[in-house]
Parts: structure tokens; sequence; C-alpha cells
């Protein structure tokens, strides 16, 4: 336990002497926090809508004023030729076109059908889906409408409606930084945790240190664990911080119980931790250490979930998440801090992330040799 | 029991052979030198015998304990201070050593008595980072360390390499010290004038053992003539030596050529004739009683 203590207090002295770690550990946090949530938004408001109208009907007028009508849409410009809504889309003074064709209200009327045509600039493919989401609602809402208004005129045409209503439930206006701040937590923790560790041990070997400790008769487990502790801490100690920055500045909701939310991350770290101090007994310069740590996280942090949703992935994707820890504590984080999801929620991931834990650790721990 | 015994070790990186057939034995309170040009095998050797490099073939035993089976108990009683500088640089001279008695399961106070010697010439520095110091002092910082935990018998890799001549000096009056205190001591070196300091000393070469004897009898095993040969330009001289038919072997030591000649029926006047037929006068020839030095060229010369 001693022997444990005097490894502590080494590793945490020769971060205080780092120079570079505080403002790492302070700086960074508060700057990704800032500029990524302002910035990574898929939030579409003030869509440019140009509006070809070839119908100049009450109906036609009726479908416009639902567009005109949402927080949505800007309607841009107004006019009667392709052309003109083409140029438009061109020159990127509008995001979408709608065409109402000619007899719009009379075809509706006689064959109870009737196309409209939407043109959506697709350069932002992921935008260009939301949009097209957006507008067949509206679309689709309208629909619906029109036919159980004209079978109550009609009512020899029995035509039963549902009508569809829509709550966003856990983030009701549909805030993007409720939703973006608990992921890019998770990103803090698991770049401050998995390249502190990573580069630790195999600092330790470049500078030759790592001899004098291996002749040592110092336990590999008493090692291990301080390795660990000294980056566990600090990440947890992040992530408070984090949490507090995100609550004071941007003020998301932290609806679940907090504690939860660190037992699951204390968890989280030891995976995250235990990769990183593989990785770091693997590789013999930092510089390789460096490279491979990032390829991990990048593939980590590019299909968690963070920035698109992992149910839009194809099946093989969603099942590498599998073995995706990142995946894990994101979905957890915003499950907790947005639904306020309880122990009983999570539990199934909570069981998966301690058995990778156990698995990463014992990992780290039997890849690590005292002798070459 | 002897405190150190290798039998037939190998050791090979791939295709590249370190080691080849290395076998000796260390008398227990012994100071033993391993001495060897750079690449020679010496680190290879220290490492196995420390635990921490596996023999590809053979077997050593340090302190009757096997460096395979073990190695957790030899890592209990040896100390071990490698070439390279190894001690946590941004960590303070105190830090250091309080660290390493800790991991060792001891205390700086507890053997205080065994680095008394030594650590007080650090003192004065204790609060600086070890990278700030100079090469001596991080030697002296670094067999603190290495000795801290009241090791039984001592691994120094090339204590001495990098570190000025005064310094150098110093540290062996510390290691004759230290070994009268009863430890046993390797210690391995580039430096030939360390050499006369160690109670034996093995001399290797690629791999390979060429000689084990005390410094003393190693001398007497040159079997040759030997001369110190000097003029105004030794450069010259020496390249007219290499010319030179009777010539066995010739090798720059300071402001002298030792030189061998070929046959035991060599006269000096031949080789003044020789000079001075090529145009080099005022050559001064002196007898010359081989040192370690010679033998380990001259053995260096019969093995390549």
């Amino acid at each position: 336990m001693r022997t444990i203590l005097f490894i502590l207090r080494k590793e945490f002295l020769q971060i205080k002497r780092n120079k570079a770690m505080l403002p790492i550990i302070f700086i960074m946090p508060f700057i990704q926090l800032i500029i990524l949530v302002h910035a990574a938004t898929f939030e579409m408001k003030h869509i440019r809508l140009h509006v070809i109208d070839k119908d100049m009907s009450s109906v036609s007028r009726e479908l416009i004023s639902k567009f005109s009508g949402s927080p949505f849409y800007d309607i841009t410009s107004y006019s009667f030729s392709d052309k003109e809504g083409e140029e438009d889309l061109r020159s990127n003074k509008a995001d979408i076109v709608l065409v109402i064709p000619e007899h719009f209200e009379k075809k509706l009327r006689k064959e109870n059908s009737c196309e409209v045509q939407l043109i959506i600039n697709s350069i932002n493919a992921a935008s260009a889906g939301l949009i097209n989401a957006y507008t067949s609602s509206i679309l689709l809402d309208y629909n619906v409408n029109l036919v159980a208004k004209w079978s109550v005129m009609n009512s020899s045409v029995q035509a039963s409606t549902i009508e569809t209503t829509y709550s966003y439930w856990y983030n009701p206006e549909l805030n993007y930084k409720n939703y973006m701040v608990p992921g890019i937590l998770v990103l803090l923790v698991t770049i401050i945790g998995m390249v502190l560790s990573s580069l630790n041990v195999v600092r330790e070997k470049e500078i030759g240190t790592i001899e004098q400790i291996n002749i040592t008769p110092i336990r590999k487990y008493q090692f291990i664990i301080g390795k660990l502790v000294p980056f566990w801490i600090i990440a947890m100690f992040e992530l408070a911080f984090g949490l507090t920055i995100g609550k004071l500045l941007f003020g998301i909701p932290i609806i679940g119980n907090v504690a939860l939310l660190f037992l699951f991350a204390s968890v989280y770290l030891l995976v995250i931790l235990s990769i990183g101090l593989l990785i770091s007994t693997l590789n013999n310069t930092q510089q390789q250490a460096m490279f491979i740590t990032w390829f991990f996280m990048m593939i980590f942090i590019m299909m968690s979930g963070l920035f698109t949703p992992v149910e839009s992935m194809p099946e093989w994707a969603q099942k590498i998440n599998i073995i995706n820890p990142v995946a894990y504590f994101i979905k957890t984080m915003r499950m907790v801090l947005l639904k306020g999801s309880g122990f009983g929620d999570i539990s199934g991931l909570f069981a998966s992330i301690c058995t990778y834990a156990v698995i990463m650790i014992s990992f780290a721990t039997w890849r690590y040799r005292k002798v070459s | 029991m002897q405190a150190v015994v290798v039998n037939n070790i190998d050791k090979t990186y791939g295709k590249v052979k370190a080691l080849t057939d290395i076998s000796f034995a260390v008398e227990k309170g012994e100071l033993f030198g391993i001495i060897g040009p750079d690449g020679a095998g010496k680190t290879s050797l220290f490492r196995i015998l420390t635990t921490l490099l596996l023999p590809s073939k053979g077997s050593a035993i340090v302190e009757g304990f096997d460096v395979v089976k073990d190695y957790k108990q030899i890592r209990k009683i040896v100390g071990y201070m490698p070439g390279r500088f190894s001690l946590y640089q941004d960590l303070s001279v105190e830090e250091n050593l309080e660290f390493f008695a800790t991991i060792f399961g001891t205390t700086i106070e507890e053997n205080y008595e065994l680095v008394k010697d030594i650590y007080t010439q650090i003192e004065p520095f204790k609060t600086r980072p070890a990278g700030k110091l100079s090469g001596g002092m991080k030697q002296k910082l670094a067999l603190c360390c290495a000795m801290i935990h009241k090791p039984v018998i001592l691994f120094l890799d090339e204590p001495t390499t990098g570190v000025d001549a005064v310094s150098r000096k110093e540290f062996w009056e510390m290691l004759i010290r230290l070994k009268k205190s009863g430890i046993t001591i390797l210690v391995s070196t580039p430096y030939m004038d360390e050499a006369s300091l160690c109670d034996r000393v093995a001399l290797i070469q690629n791999g390979k053992m060429l000689a084990i004897d005390k410094p003393d009898n190693i001398a007497k095993t040159f079997d040759k003539k030997l001369f110190a040969v000097k003029s105004g330009n030794n450069y010259t001289l020496l390249n007219l030596l290499k010319d030179f038919a009777k010539t066995d072997s010739v090798y720059p030591f300071g402001e002298y050529l030792h030189f061998s000649p070929s046959g035991n029926d060599f006269q000096r006047t031949e080789l003044l004739e020789f000079l001075s037929s090529k145009g080099c006068e005022d050559v001064e020839i002196n007898t010359q009683e081989p040192t370690i030095e010679d033998c380990f060229m001259n053995l260096m010369n019969n093995n390549s």
C-alpha cells in the first residue's frame, strides 16, 4: 500500500512539474465546449425557401402559409418559373425550391392526388436530409388535414384520418446544445484519459526509467494502479469541471442523478485508461503511441454517435460499436442528463462497460512485461 | 557459494548474435570488471544477469537464484545501474532516492549508512531536479539509488562513461570502499585503465570471452617483446612501423607507440636502421612492461 502511495505521489509530482499540464487540464475543456457546442450544430433554422406557385389557388396559398408560419423556414422569394428557382439555388440564395404545379387544386379535387416538387441543395448531405424530412412532414401534415376537411364537406366519401401530433420528449425545444454538450464532455474525458495514459509508460521507456523500475521487486498490479489512478482522478475532475461549465454557461439540463453518471464514468475511464496503457506498453516511442491512440480515438469518436446517430449507421457499423466504449458512455450520458434515466435503465450498459473494464485491465496487466 | 555463475550463455537478437557461449564465475565480495569495446555485449550480459533480458541459451545463477526461474528473488537483492542515466529527470535528487527506497520496501533512514559517503557529496543539490545535475553527480545519484535497498550484489553498467577524469577517479575510489563493506560488484567499462583496479577482469569482444583473470596475470600472458617507441612525428612513425617487415602489431598509447615485433630474434638496431633509411631520425626506443591494454589489443587481433 505504501508503495502504491509513493508511486502515486511520484506521478502527481511529475504532472505538477510538467508545465503544459495545467493549461491542458483547465483550458482545454473550456475551449472545446465553447467552440464545438456552438459550431457543431445540425439545427436547421431559417431554411431559405423559394416558392414557385404556378397554381395561385386558395389551396396552394394555404400550403404556402404552412411554411411561412413555421419558424424553420424563411420564404426568401416567390416566382413563377423553374428557371428563377434554379438560379436561386445555384447562386446559393435558397436552400430549397418548392414547385406547386398548375391546376394543383383542380387535380387534387378531381384525382385526389397531385405532386409537388422539392429541389433541395444537397451539397451538405446531412442538412439536405434534414430539410427533406422537415418539409415532407409539413406536406404530410397538410395532406392529412386536407383529406379530413374534404371528407367532412363531402359526406359520401368516408375517409378516416389519423392525425399526427408531435411532442419532443427529453429535449422539448430540440435544443441542439443539450444534445451536444454531454457528447463533447465524453470526448473531453476520453481524450484526456487516453492520451495521458498512452504516453506515460512509453515515456518511461524512452527516457530509460522503466529499466530502473523493472529491476525493482515492485509488483505488476502496484505499477498498473500507480499508472491508472492519477489519470483517472484527472479525468474525473475534468468531467466535473466540464459539467459545471455546461451547466453554468449553456444551462444544459441535469435531470438524472449525477452520482450515477460519475459511477458510470469511473468504470468507463478504467476502460479508456487501460486501452491507453496497453498502447503504451506495446509501443516503443511516444510518436508511435500518439499515432495509434489517435487512430483508435478517431474511430471510436466518429462511430460513437456523437455527431451522427448510431441508428442511421449500417448494421455492421452498429455491430462494431459493441466494442466502442465511447458509444456506451455517450448513450449513458445523454440518457442520464436529458432523460433522467435511473440505474435500472442503464444497468445493461453498465454491465457491458464493467465487463469491458475487466477485460481491458487484465489485458493491459498481462501485456506489461518486466522482462524483455 | 559463488556470487555469480554463468554457464554457456547465448543471446541472439534476430540474426545478430550478441553473446556467444559466455561462461564465468564471480566470487563473493569480488570487484569484477567486464572490459570490452562498445557493442561487445556488456549491456546484454548485465541485463540478463539482472533478469531484465532472457538468455537465448544457457543459464546463470545470481546468489544462488536462477535468473529465469527465481527472478523475483534476484530483484530484491541486486542493485543495477544502467549505462544510460535512467532516473526521473523531473524529480529532485531527494525525491528520486526516496522513491527508489520506497519501491524496494525500505527507507532512506534505514540504509543511510550505506550511501552516506556518496550521498553527502550530492546532498547540497538535493532539491535540484536530477536532469539538471552534472554527469558525475548523476552517476553518484544513480549509484545511491542502486544501493539504497542494501543489495548484496551490484551491477554497474559503464558507470564512468561520459564522466570527467576527476569524477571517474572519485567514482572508483567509492567502488573500492564499497567493496570493503563486502558487496560483490560487477562493473563494465570500455576504459582499460580502470581494469587494473578490479580484482579480476573478463575481456569480452563481439560477444565472446577472450580471457578471465587477475589484471596482473592477464598482463603476464603477453608473450611477445614490447617496446615503447617515440619520435618527433608519431603519425609518420606509426605509418612507417606498419610498413616494417618485422612488425607484429603497433598501437598508439599516449605519447608512445607500443610496438611488438614478430619473432624472437628482433634487435633494436634493425628498427633504427629501417627508420633512418626512411628519413626518420631522433627515435626513442624503450622496453615496455606489457599492460592489460596491450594484452587486450593482442587478444583482439588474434581473435578477429
